[in-house]
């Protein structure tokens, strides 16, 4: 088996209970050590469906999910939250909650039942909070971030879990373009310097067509391709998939995907 | 410090709840007085023993379904276990330990039933189907409740009634004695579940992510809420506002990590149930209030000041 394979989707189906169709059919991910994939598709194409499979949140009815070669579905979750940090796209703030303590939350699966936290797990939190650049923000409440702060202070919570897949469920909803590009230069680093396998699911084309090694496109539940950016990302798959025109092009040697204002139609 | 202070209060109420009563008992007759070890001192002793288990468990369940103004008798068992008194009350049922016993079992058949309907879904307790089940399974309990009381004699009315508002005038040794032996380990089974509650109140699939087998630990802490919950009531009727108002007081002192609050809210809910019970015991002698009015009486207006903190934050 190869080494540095971490995730392994093979030609997953699901579908969800009572439903006449599958939710997603013959989707495959296969993720290394160092790589970013990104996962695209439109809203309903199966995205967070495929996501739920790859983590064993529920079993496929057809293909296997593999964690470190074990089937995902069969990981305890303790012992999964050691290997898979997950960045959701919801979560409640049930609580008012200060960053350090929120960032402390990624360290459970480490830590014994009654015991207290150890000066590893501090200091694991303390590089999770330096290496998203959130040190600062350390004793701020969470309601008084910004919603780019937000995600770093999220993402660094999954970092402190240290693990060696990092998945993210669309980071960059409702974020501006700094904190965009602020979030996805993060992940790139995470992945080239420390070696992080990384999922990401997005609604930015182009954002990972610049930032991902390789692209997933959903449709309906299907892949409606899969490889580079510049292999997937071509005029009549994108313009196929999303329903609307589009021109591709080269920027930076990745794809950028533009798309166009409809024509009037002239009487 | 918040601690020490803590633990004073605790030793203060426990000293006051000794030393006051309907008999004077002057200061240096207190450790011989027969008034004291076999009426005055248990009955703290159970106070505390109470109050603290209606907090630890009112603490829990307001982490588990997810809404701070949640109340351990939310979830139909002060229903169940009241009507199981009350019909023990109208058969005349004669041992000392009928009363606690048909008030316990009444409380464990309204649990089984809750946990029963909010399964029905699926596989998955569901913390909003549990709260409407408990409403349900505790509406129902109500009404059977009060067509037993109405169809029963004056004498038995009077006594379901003050049941109902709970008092702890029935304590002794041996009642201390098998509420210590049983509620420590539905208490450590919610202490440890600390970490995990923090983690829920992210939301189920979240907790997963970090870790936690979230259907067990949910239904860990709805059985044992439950069963310390039922303890408490069958030993001292239902005694309100104890378990709502502390763990929210605690929330506002301590923070909203569990590890420190749970135990929190178990010393303080102890101290509020001994001087709550130390007021119902002298406030009125020689008759005594039932303890739920003096607590009612507390925590309606500390509750409010805490809804009207809560809302303006």
């Amino acid at each position: 088996m190869d080494g540095g394979l971490i995730l392994e989707v093979r030609d997953v189906a699901y579908r969800y209970p009572g439903a006449a169709a599958d939710a997603l059919a013959g989707a495959s991910l296969a993720v290394r050590a160092g790589e970013v994939h990104a996962v695209l598709g439109p809203n309903g194409s199966g995205k967070t469906t495929l996501l739920r499979v790859a983590l064993g949140l529920v079993r496929p009815r057809a293909g296997t999910a593999a964690i470190l070669g074990r089937p995902a579905a069969r990981w305890p979750r303790r012992a999964l939250a050691r290997v898979v940090g997950v960045v959701p796209q919801r979560e409640d703030n049930l609580f008012p909650q200060r960053v350090r303590d929120t960032v402390l939350l990624g360290r459970y699966a480490r830590l014994s039942l009654w015991g207290a936290e150890r000066p590893d797990d501090y200091a694991a939190v303390q590089r999770a909070l330096e290496r998203c650049d959130v040190a600062a923000l350390a004793d701020r409440w969470l309601w008084t971030l910004s919603g780019g702060e937000y995600q770093r202070v999220r993402v660094a919570r999954a970092l402190a879990q240290e693990p060696r897949l990092l998945v993210l469920d669309e980071p960059t909803a409702s974020v501006d373009l700094r904190h965009e590009m602020e979030l996805f230069e993060l992940v790139r680093g995470l992945a080239d310097r420390d070696g992080l396998a990384v999922v990401v699911v997005t609604h930015h084309v182009n954002l990972a067509a610049r930032f991902a090694d390789c692209v997933l496109l959903l449709a309906g539940g299907r892949p409606a391709g899969a490889g580079t950016p510049a292999e997937v990302l071509v005029r009549d798959t994108v313009e196929r998939v999303f329903a609307w025109p589009v021109a591709v092009v080269p920027f930076d040697g990745r794809p950028q995907v533009i798309p166009l204002r409809q024509r009037k139609e002239t009487p | 410090m918040k601690w020490l202070g803590l633990a004073a209060a605790a030793m203060a109420a426990l000293a006051l709840a000794v030393a006051l009563g309907p008999t004077h008992v002057p200061l240096g007759a207190l450790p011989t007085s027969d008034i004291v070890r076999t009426l005055r001192l248990p009955r703290a002793v159970l106070a505390f023993g109470v109050g603290g288990s209606l907090a630890l468990a009112g603490a829990g369940l307001q982490a588990l379904v997810r809404n701070p103004l949640a109340d351990p008798y939310l979830l139909g068992l002060s229903g169940g276990a009241g009507l199981g008194a009350v019909l023990g009350i109208a058969l005349h049922l004669a041992s000392p330990w009928a009363l606690p016993l048909a008030a316990f079992g009444g409380g464990l058949a309204a649990m089984a039933l809750v946990y029963r309907l909010a399964l029905l879904g699926g596989g998955a307790l569901d913390p909003r189907v549990l709260i409407l089940a408990g409403v349900a399974v505790g509406a129902f309990a109500a009404a059977v409740t009060t067509a037993v009381v109405s169809l029963s004699e004056p004498a038995e009315l009077r006594n379901a009634l003050l049941w109902l508002w709970g008092g702890l005038s029935g304590a002794s040794w041996d009642t201390v004695l098998v509420f210590c032996a049983y509620a420590p380990l539905p208490a450590a089974v919610l202490l440890a579940a600390a970490r995990p509650l923090d983690l829920l109140a992210l939301g189920e699939e979240p907790a997963r992510h970090l870790g936690v087998e979230v259907e067990p630990w949910k239904r860990r802490v709805y059985f044992a809420a439950s069963l310390l919950t039922a303890a408490a009531v069958a030993v001292s009727g239902v005694i309100g506002f104890v378990g709502l108002v502390v763990p929210h007081a605690m929330r506002a002192l301590w923070g909203h990590r569990h590890r420190p609050l749970l135990p929190a809210a178990f010393l303080a809910g102890g101290t509020l149930l001994v001087l709550a019970d130390t007021v119902a015991r002298v406030a009125v002698a020689p008759r005594e209030l039932p303890v739920g009015i003096v607590t009612a009486l507390v925590g309606v207006p500390v509750f409010a000041l805490l809804l009207r903190r809560w809302t303006a934050g």
